[in-house]
């Protein structure tokens, strides 16, 4: 490794609150975590950073008893961590706040607070029966105990993420747990609950706790935390004091070599630009005005963006930047609260793809399993459901029509199926994005709408999906609006937009584009 | 630049907190509302069949009611517990009328349709509880631990059961129920009806139980959120097996009720009648939630009163016979439109 590797400063004869060496987890042929060490000790806030697919989630679900390592010990509190099952045990050591809630919507604060051990009335006649007056009580005391303020008769569905957040912590600290994981705890919270979070973790730290904080943000982990770790590809491979590093150290350390392919697909796309002028056909600008959004957990302030016909632009950003909430408006697949969208001639519709694929908006997008295919149907069905209309006979579709109409697409981007007729559900990945791919270039778009579309996909199918993205747009001189947080989507494009938090932050208009000075962007680092 | 960041991310703060506001009040209202949201409802009914008929409001024909619903009042009690936990269990109309078939058919004599064993109506009435508890079981098993679909389970069990329910009898209702065995659905105490009392009890010591109980609690923490439910200790699984076992014990007590009531079990009670229509019905009507976690016995005993009380006011008006079954659904439906409309997004689910 050519990062500075500083070891973590030993504590004052402290027992770390979590202790893991050597852990190893690996899911089919993926080697999530290779060999990673983490020390945490009460009254730290370790920041876990790391880019998508470092390996972050697996490493919280094995700290938080979900699965177990392959290879490798936890040790919590100087002891060995309980067995998987007994979920009790490991919430009094260590209590992990996920992203998704894990709260009861239909019950107060005070029963979620004492959910599974409520206080119970003393007597043989009374056994079993909740105590809700001291409840109450104790469920107040707790809040104020920790400088809390929620009402502890209010029922949870009625809460704001932030408050079931704070619940969800008054919980883990009144069982008597003085170790937090918080799972990217400011992703869904606006700016000012996101400081009230801040100053909530400075005070439990305070009074002794442990907190390991998992971020995609570097400024939040520079504000709050005291040490942190970075984690690439599964290694760990820089664990220091906050006062030790820069953020140029963090983004060198989570970013590490360029790599090989990078490089050959970046020769790749610079050649094809030569010949994609000749091909274009006049497409349709798009211009976004003043699109706004808002929605917990993502915002979109007053954004405006041209992709002029025929041009490949990339968005980019951070979780909750906004930057796939953009593309989901331009695809007609989300609704923004102020703001128009015009393609050409025609003022989209918000919200109706309908309408946006008729004129000519093809969409990529980003959760395949749930918006990319029917994994029950056939890859040809699914690669001709966008354009049923046009190879219908009398409202008939017969399979071997629509085989006919697959096979070119299928051929092209190499799918690999046993027959067009095999359920998608049965192919690879790598194969489904590609049956989702070819969906949308089915009904020869105008413009691509594409989201993510090489993430969860292994490295040749990515390297194949890309370059066939950066030929089709060239050959079709279709438009490309590519939103990726995965920096190598964005070498076939020619202009890439960065956006923090709902907004335009800088614009990178000369491929190839410096991957640092991306990462320092995306986190709203540098000039702008 | 930074100026405008600033007033952008204060604007997006301002949205989110007036949203909030907005959501907390009418949340609060909703649930104020939704508690009471019957009680209207059942003042117009009263109203509307005080002025119908003179007879409508008088001690006799509302202890009658009381008799008529409590049978499927104690079912409603079973399959609100259900639902809370997320499932659902169509059987209980059958176990409504297997339970106190079988128990019958082994206490009455040969000549009222018994299978001559005669055995003592005591017996008779722990075989009916027991029937009950391995029914529930029996789904619990297949759904808890087969991980099998509820719908279906239960769909395949009532038709099983409703089979045998008619097979042993041959198709004939056994009758002359002895008066022990009968107690519960036909005798009075004063001017009420014992099973009116019994219901009754059942309700409340049910409400209590999910109101003041930590297995009470915890049956609305699994049905609102299994996961967190169960990294929070709770014996999931337990719950749910548990609760699908009071649901066929509930059910056959209902079923016992209703064998007193009409003095017979007719081969036809309980599937052949469709009463789990109305037993959904009421439970819905009161506010339980098919998704699970929400409801409570003040809303489903509602719910059955009103069902109740628009039953009898037909009844008293001579609605034509052949139109009754029309009546019913178009009330059903009405009644959830009408709960859907005051209880607001989150009722009638």
């Amino acid at each position: 490794m050519g990062e500075p590797v500083i070891p973590a400063a030993p504590g004052p004869r402290a027992t770390p609150a979590v202790e893991a060496a050597g852990i190893h987890k690996r899911f089919g042929s993926t080697r999530a975590l290779r060999g990673v060490d983490l020390s945490l000790l009460p009254g730290r806030c370790l920041g876990l950073v790391g880019r998508n697919g470092a390996g972050k989630s697996t490493l919280v679900s094995i700290l938080s008893g979900i699965y177990p390592p392959d290879a490798g010990e936890v040790r919590l509190d100087g002891q060995p961590a309980p067995s998987l099952g007994d979920a009790t045990a490991w919430r009094g050591r260590i209590a992990t706040v996920f992203q998704h809630s894990m709260v009861v919507p239909g019950l107060s604060v005070a029963e979620n607070i004492f959910l599974g051990r409520q206080p119970q009335r003393r007597g043989v006649f009374w056994a079993g029966l909740v105590d809700w007056g001291r409840m109450r009580q104790q469920a107040r005391k707790v809040m104020t105990d920790w400088g809390f303020d929620v009402n502890a008769d209010t029922a949870c569905g009625n809460l704001t993420v932030e408050q079931r957040q704070v619940v969800e912590i008054t919980r883990a600290l009144a069982a008597g747990t003085r170790c937090l994981l918080l799972d990217e705890p400011t992703a869904a919270l606006e700016r000012g609950a996101a400081e009230r979070l801040f100053e909530r973790i400075r005070q439990l730290q305070a009074q002794g706790v442990a907190i390991l904080y998992i971020s995609h943000h570097l400024e939040e982990v520079f504000e709050i935390c005291t040490d942190v770790a970075v984690l690439r590809d599964g290694e760990m491979v820089l664990t220091a004091p906050l006062s030790q590093v820069t953020k140029d150290d963090l983004v060198t350390a989570m970013v590490g070599q360029k790599n090989l392919s990078t490089e050959r697909s970046m020769a790749s796309a610079s050649s094809s630009r030569e010949s994609a002028g000749a091909a274009a056909t006049a497409r349709p600008d798009l211009v976004i005005e003043g699109v706004t959004f808002a929605s917990p957990g993502v915002f979109l302030g007053n954004v405006s963006l041209t992709v002029r016909g025929g041009e490949r632009v990339g968005v980019t950003g951070l979780r909750g930047s906004g930057a796939t909430t953009l593309a989901r408006i331009v695809a007609g697949a989300e609704a923004p609260d102020a703001g128009q969208v015009r393609f050409g001639d025609h003022v989209l519709r918000p919200g109706d793809r309908a309408w946006a694929l008729r004129a000519g908006i093809g969409y990529i997008p980003e959760d395949r399993q749930a918006d990319g295919f029917v994994p029950l149907l056939g890859a040809a069905e699914n690669i001709s459901m966008t354009i049923t209309d046009r190879i219908a006979r009398g409202g008939f579709v017969g399979p071997r029509r629509r085989e006919a109409l697959a096979a070119p697409l299928a051929r092209r981007l190499s799918l690999v199926s046993a027959g067009l007729g095999q359920p998608v559900r049965e192919l690879s990945g790598g194969n489904q994005q590609k049956v989702t791919v070819a969906r949308a270039l089915a009904s020869d778009p105008a413009l691509i709408v594409a989201i993510a579309p090489t993430r969860g996909v292994d490295v040749a199918s990515k390297e194949l999906l890309l370059s066939e993205l950066d030929r089709i747009t060239a050959e079709t001189g279709a438009s490309l609006l590519l939103a990726s947080d995965e920096l190598d989507d964005l070498v076939i494009c020619d202009r890439v937009v960065v956006l923090v938090r709902g907004e335009i932050f800088t614009e990178f208009t000369e491929p190839p584009f410096d991957r640092e000075a991306l990462i320092a962007a995306t986190e709203g680092l540098g000039a702008r | 630049m930074s100026d405008t960041k600033n007033n952008l991310a204060a604007l997006a703060a301002d949205v989110e907190s007036a949203l909030e506001r907005r959501r907390s009040r009418s949340a609060a209202a909703i649930s104020w509302i939704r508690e009471a949201a019957l009680l209207p409802v059942l003042a117009v009914v009263l109203v509307v069949g005080a002025i119908l008929n003179s007879h409508f409001l008088t001690v006799s024909n509302m202890t009658g009611i009381g008799q008529q619903v409590s049978a499927l009042g104690v079912v409603v009690v079973g399959e609100s517990l259900i639902l809370l936990i997320g499932g659902m269990d169509l059987s209980l109309e059958s176990t409504f009328g297997l339970a106190p078939m079988l128990a019958a058919w082994l206490i009455v004599p040969a000549a009222a349709f018994g299978n001559g064993m005669m055995l003592n109506p005591y017996l008779g009435i722990g075989i009916l509880l027991a029937v009950g508890a391995t029914v529930g079981l029996a789904n619990g098993l297949l759904i808890v631990k087969g991980r099998l679909n509820g719908f279906i389970v239960t769909l395949g069990m009532t038709i099983l059961l409703a089979g045998i329910q008619d097979g042993i009898v041959k198709g004939q209702a056994p009758f002359n129920l002895p008066t022990a065995f009968g107690y519960l659905g036909a005798a009075n105490i004063g001017a009420i009806p014992v099973s009116l009392i019994v219901a009754a009890v059942i309700f409340i010591l049910t409400g209590l139980f999910l109101r003041y109980h930590r297995l009470g609690r915890a049956i609305y923490a699994v049905g609102g959120n299994r996961e967190a439910a169960r990294a929070a200790g709770i014996k999931v699984d337990k719950i749910r097996m548990g609760v699908y076992v009071a649901g066929g014990v509930l059910a056959a007590i209902g079923g016992l009720m209703e064998a007193g009531r009409v003095s017979s079990v007719a081969p036809t009670q309980g599937y052949g009648e469709g009463i789990i229509f109305s037993v959904f019905a009421a439970a819905v009507i009161g506010g339980v939630s098919l998704q699970g976690g929400r409801g409570n016995m003040v809303g489903a005993a509602s719910g059955v009163i009103l069902l109740g009380l628009v039953q009898n006011i037909l009844d008293l008006e001579n609605a034509p016979n052949y139109w009754i079954d029309a009546i019913d659904g178009g009330v059903i439906l009405f009644a959830l439109i009408l709960a859907r409309v005051i209880g607001g997004e989150a009722s009638a689910e």
